[in-house]
């Protein structure tokens, strides 16, 4: 135990790493997971296939091995040779998580009462202006939650890249297993207490801005 | 009604427009894919001795029966596990006595906020190493503490969602607690959570990848050991793990969906958040009943 305090700045460190990737993903996701949402409601029957291909497929594929494709078989192939593990940590649970935040999207486009958008396309506004003033506002609202639930997924999901060598929290701790075999229970809890709190963040956020939009109705 | 109320039913020069659109998108499409093809195809990726080992009869059983089966096992053990442990820490966080109420709570937000995969480092390296129960058991023990944190928050909510007549009709006529718990709110909620269960097992299955990491048997070990055997036949073996990955959980989701229909009906899917916080406020925002605008 006394291990893992003298050398908090490795654990500080490793967290700061996991940060880095679900900020970094987190962003990724959520353009890529904005677009593909937007395809799947949008008029185009074409793009709405594309779209529901991608979320299938990629829905029903294990992180394990999207991370596979990003960090062994590109290498093989001459791709992503040189890249940081950041960026391809990053690429490889960005890419994952986009389908779960269109997901989410689109729950939240689909919670917006239907006589909302009738009552818009009614006093002639058309799509673009229909989905600007009166559907997106609450469907983003109503996405709040599954958006939050979807990032904290997210961020717990970064310690599968700890299998692809880079020292993120769930790598970090594996070492301080390995050092101290007599104490992996108190390691365990610190490193546990970590992500609980990355977690408890997130909730934090989702309910804030959940409660400001609220008011703002 | 055809389409969606978020646009009007097209006139002739918004057709031509859409048309446009749809062509413009399979021609990337097919340029895409075809570029892809072409490239993987230039590198070799293609030939048939890179493929050979996935249509030889000794690999296709060792891929399905040490992979696949292996993999359904872990994942189904865990599920039913994990059901056992949803029920237990689900009723007792609905518990009358503060403390058991407060116990249970914690205990199924720790799990529900740790990633699986330190669970299961920390488990197989405390527990399963040497003379403990080996890499098989910590994922099958990991698994089950995480899912079946997740399924005591459905299975609460699904016990929420009996409608409260229900229970007070019970207690009525003179039912005790657990008469009422185990006669009338229980199996009424085990159909409400069916469909949820049948997912959670889309997520146990794909979690059981994760033991790839210490080293426990199942689909992905499988794969190492094949890309170990033909090197430089990562992609192909990728490729064919998440296709057999695809199968099964695409199967599984048609089986949810089927059951949604047949004993659930019209009410919605439960949905929990991932902490106490975001389930507080889904149960308060969750989809409108009815279909919605976005439905295609």
């Amino acid at each position: 135990m006394d291990d893992v305090f003298s050398n908090f700045d490795l654990v500080l460190k490793a967290f700061w790493m996991t940060v880095q990737l679900a900020v970094l993903s987190g962003v990724a996701a959520m353009v890529l997971g904005t677009l593909l949402a937007a395809m799947r409601v949008g008029p185009v029957a074409v793009l709405r296939t594309v779209a529901s291909t991608y979320v299938t497929v990629v829905r029903n594929t294990p992180l394990l091995v999207m991370c596979v494709f990003v960090f062994f078989a590109a290498p093989n192939l001459g791709l992503l040779v040189g890249t940081p593990f950041l960026v391809k940590g990053t690429i490889a649970v960005g890419l994952y998580t986009a389908p779960f935040v269109a997901e989410a999207i689109r729950s939240g486009v689909n919670a917006v009462p239907l006589g909302q958008a009738e009552a818009a396309r009614a006093i002639g506004m058309t799509f673009a202006q229909n989905m600007r003033h009166v559907v997106l506002p609450q469907a983003f609202r109503a996405s709040v939650p599954p958006l939050a639930s979807t990032l904290i997924a997210m961020t717990k999901n970064t310690s599968v890249v700890a299998v692809f060598g880079i020292m993120e929290a769930t790598a970090r701790m594996r070492y301080f297993v390995n050092r101290n075999a007599d104490d992996t229970i108190l390691i365990f809890v610190v490193f546990a207490i970590g992500y609980i709190l990355l977690v408890e963040l997130i909730s934090l956020g989702a309910v804030g801005l959940e409660r400001r939009w609220k008011a703002a109705r | 009604m055809t389409g969606s109320v978020l646009f009007d039913a097209p006139g002739p020069r918004t057709i031509a427009r859409h048309r446009l659109y749809s062509i413009l998108t399979v021609v990337a499409v097919v340029a895409a894919i075809a570029g892809v093809l072409l490239f993987l195809r230039s590198e070799g990726e293609l030939a048939y001795e890179k493929w050979e080992q996935f249509v030889t009869p000794k690999y296709v059983e060792a891929l399905l029966v040490d992979g696949l089966l292996k993999t359904l096992q872990m994942a189904f053990t865990s599920v039913i596990f994990a059901v056992v442990f949803g029920v237990v820490f689900g009723v007792g966080k609905l518990s009358d006595h503060r403390p058991v109420r407060w116990a249970c709570t914690l205990v199924v937000e720790f799990f529900r906020a740790v990633p699986v995969l330190l669970l299961m480092i920390f488990i197989f390296f405390t527990w399963g190493v040497g003379d403990g129960f080996g890499p098989y058991w910590s994922v099958v023990f990991a698994l089950t503490l995480y899912n079946g944190s997740v399924l005591a928050e459905v299975f609460r909510a699904g016990v929420l969602a009996v409608p409260k007549g229900q229970g007070e009709a019970a207690y009525a006529i003179g039912m005790r607690k657990t008469q009422v718990m185990n006669l009338v709110l229980l199996p009424q909620a085990v159909k409400i959570m069916l469909p949820a269960i049948i997912s959670q097992c889309v997520v146990a299955l794909k979690d059981t990848s994760l033991g790839y990491y210490i080293v426990a048997p199942g689909l992905t070990y499988i794969g190492k050991a094949m890309w170990t055997e033909f090197p430089g036949t990562h992609l192909q073996t990728a490729v064919v793990l998440a296709v057999l990955y695809i199968s099964v959980n695409l199967l599984l989701t048609g089986l949810a969906t089927w059951v949604q229909k047949k004993f659930v009906g019209e009410h919605k899917p439960l949905d929990v958040g991932m902490t106490a916080l975001t389930g507080l406020t889904a149960q308060g925002t969750g989809g409108a009943p009815g279909p919605g605008i976005g439905a295609p």
